[in-house]
């Protein structure tokens, strides 16, 4: 099992107990997970990335086994296809965008190029709808949360990108799934971070509805126990139980 | 991953879930039977032993779940009477009241008590420092029922369909009511939790509830530096996944044995009405307030 939403760094609004790569590494080995795709999370609120992936690439270079860097690629900074080549030749597993924190709208061009370029080179694009729970942000934490709009213009803008989205619920997983051709479908993922499980049973109706290999493991380390996701596929219907997750790209 | 299929997934050590919700024909939503079957199929997968819950009126079918008519509660209250009185192995559950309405409070207290209600119920009716929470706490303390208040953590500022209450409001009742105990609601439900941690860490009749769909890391640790184990309850509210996730992280932030007893169902038989739990030992378990308690850090 690999969690495609793990992070190292500090976040802005509150103290992260140790989100140290090291600390990652033995909380995977503790619950058993075999892998981790890691963001910078310092990065999600620069306006530059460039000095946070460098720190990315820094940090996990002695858990580059276990980890694995995912960068964040800002479309509209000068010099940003230099950027993804080079996050690329060096490895990078997928990258990440953050058009909330970025201001920009559904439908910004940028973004479309940018999922044109990770298409090309076969690099999937991981999207985040939240980092926080809406009823605890900061007052300076304005940025929306990710739209279905977003996430079906990313898809649809090339043929061949590869999109997961981290952090969605049930509502947002279903207008945009329904709101996307069978094709279109078949190139975008969920991880399952915040996906209610029982009694409401949302992860069992997405894996019934929607089919468990649209669904990766994630958590939101170190944001948020990895713990919770485990918990919710040991406590899946027992029909479903049975069921596998995609495999990371 | 466990992979033991038949054994609890938290282990055989007592569990009680202090925070659980049921729903009912009058709720209006046509799911009622399957969610509630859900509850019980997960909390025998957890290894809950005993869900203590509580209907809010009609969940906002026919008045809003936050401001429920007295009608609506005599209904709810009513189903989950009978839910417990369906399930007597594993369901207790509290009497939901709305203070607006005192003298409908006061007897239906009086009258769900009689039929088995553990505890009291106030959601978001009326701010829990205002006076008319007065005589419910009062009656809380005289009949020695633990009162669960619904809380935001850190109100910031009014929030449409609730009278929302945060930790130090409910301080300030708990000050005044020494003689209840008080549950502060999910602390992973919503808010800032580090307020709340703050605003009721030297208040000895507040006991956290750790349920929410929250599962922040730091939370745990928080409440437990602030409160220590002896004021922990454990719960799940409407996601049981972070209620098990939550289980097994208290063991990462360094609670012994004995602290996990405290926190799985200890607390809770000290603080609701002796020899009402199913399958919970009384013997041993003083009651609050007594030398016993641990000393927060």
């Amino acid at each position: 099992m690999i969690d495609v939403n793990c992070f190292i760094g500090a976040y802005p609004f509150r103290e992260l107990p140790h989100p140290e790569p090291a600390v990652l590494v033995r909380v995977l080995e503790r619950e058993g997970i075999e892998r981790a795709w890691v963001g910078h999370l310092p990065t999600a609120f620069h306006r530059d990335v460039t000095a946070g992936n460098d720190a990315l690439f820094a940090a996990l270079e002695p858990h580059r086994a276990v980890l694995d860097p995912v960068p964040a690629i800002r479309p509209d900074w000068p010099h940003w296809e230099r950027a993804l080549a080079s996050a690329h030749a060096l490895g990078a597993r997928a990258v990440r965008a953050y058009p909330a924190q970025w201001g920009m709208g559904p439908h910004d061009a940028a973004m479309a190029r940018l999922a044109g370029a990770c298409g090309e080179l076969g690099v999937p694009l991981v999207l985040t709808t939240k980092f926080e729970d809406v009823r605890q942000r900061s007052a300076i934490d304005v940025s929306p949360e990710l739209s279905g709009a977003h996430v079906r213009a990313v898809v649809r803008s090339d043929a061949r990108v590869d999109v997961i989205v981290t952090a969605a619920g049930r509502a947002l997983v279903e207008e945009t799934h329904w709101g996307l051709t069978p094709d279109e479908r078949a190139r975008l993922r969920w991880d399952i971070s915040w996906i209610w499980g029982p009694p409401e049973d949302h992860l069992a109706h997405l894996f019934r509805t929607i089919g468990a290999d649209r669904f990766l493991f994630g958590s939101g380390w170190p944001l948020r126990l990895v713990q919770s996701p485990i918990a919710n596929l040991e406590l899946l219907p027992a029909e479903l139980r049975r069921l596998r997750l995609a495999e990371a790209l | 991953m466990r992979d033991a299929p038949h054994a609890p997934l938290a282990g055989p050590t007592p569990l009680v879930d202090v925070h659980a919700h049921f729903y009912h024909p009058a709720s209006g939503r046509g799911d009622w039977e399957r969610v509630n079957a859900a509850r019980l199929r997960a909390g025998e997968q957890i290894g809950i032993g005993v869900h203590i819950a509580s209907i809010l009126g009609s969940w906002g079918h026919t008045s809003p779940t936050y401001f429920p008519s007295p009608a609506d509660l005599t209904a709810g209250n009513d189903a989950m009477l009978a839910i417990a009185a369906a399930h007597p192995d594993r369901v207790r559950c509290y009497v939901s009241v709305n203070p607006n309405d005192a003298s409908h409070a006061r007897d239906e207290i009086a009258r769900c008590v009689d039929r088995g209600a553990v505890g009291i119920k106030l959601a978001a009716s009326r701010r829990a420092d205002d006076a008319l929470v007065d005589p419910i706490a009062d009656e809380a303390a005289r009949r020695g029922l633990p009162v669960l208040h619904h809380i935001w953590q850190h109100r910031t500022r009014e929030w449409p369909g609730q009278e929302i209450s945060d930790g130090a409001d409910l301080g300030r009742l708990a000050a005044r009511h020494p003689r209840a105990s008080f549950i502060l609601a999910h602390i992973g439900g919503g808010g800032d939790w580090a307020h709340s941690c703050a605003a009721v860490a030297d208040i000895e009749n507040i006991y956290v509830d750790l349920s929410g769909s929250g599962v922040d890391r730091g939370m745990l640790d928080m409440v437990y530096d602030a409160v220590g184990a002896s004021r922990m309850v454990w719960g799940c509210d409407i996601t049981m996944e972070t209620g098990l996730a939550k289980l097994r992280a208290l063991e990462s932030v360094g609670l012994e044995d004995d602290e996990l007893a405290d926190v799985r169902w200890r607390n809770a038989a000290r603080i609701f009405p002796h020899n009402t739990l199913p399958g919970i030992p009384t013997s041993g378990v003083a009651a609050r307030h007594t030398a016993s308690m641990r000393v927060p850090r």
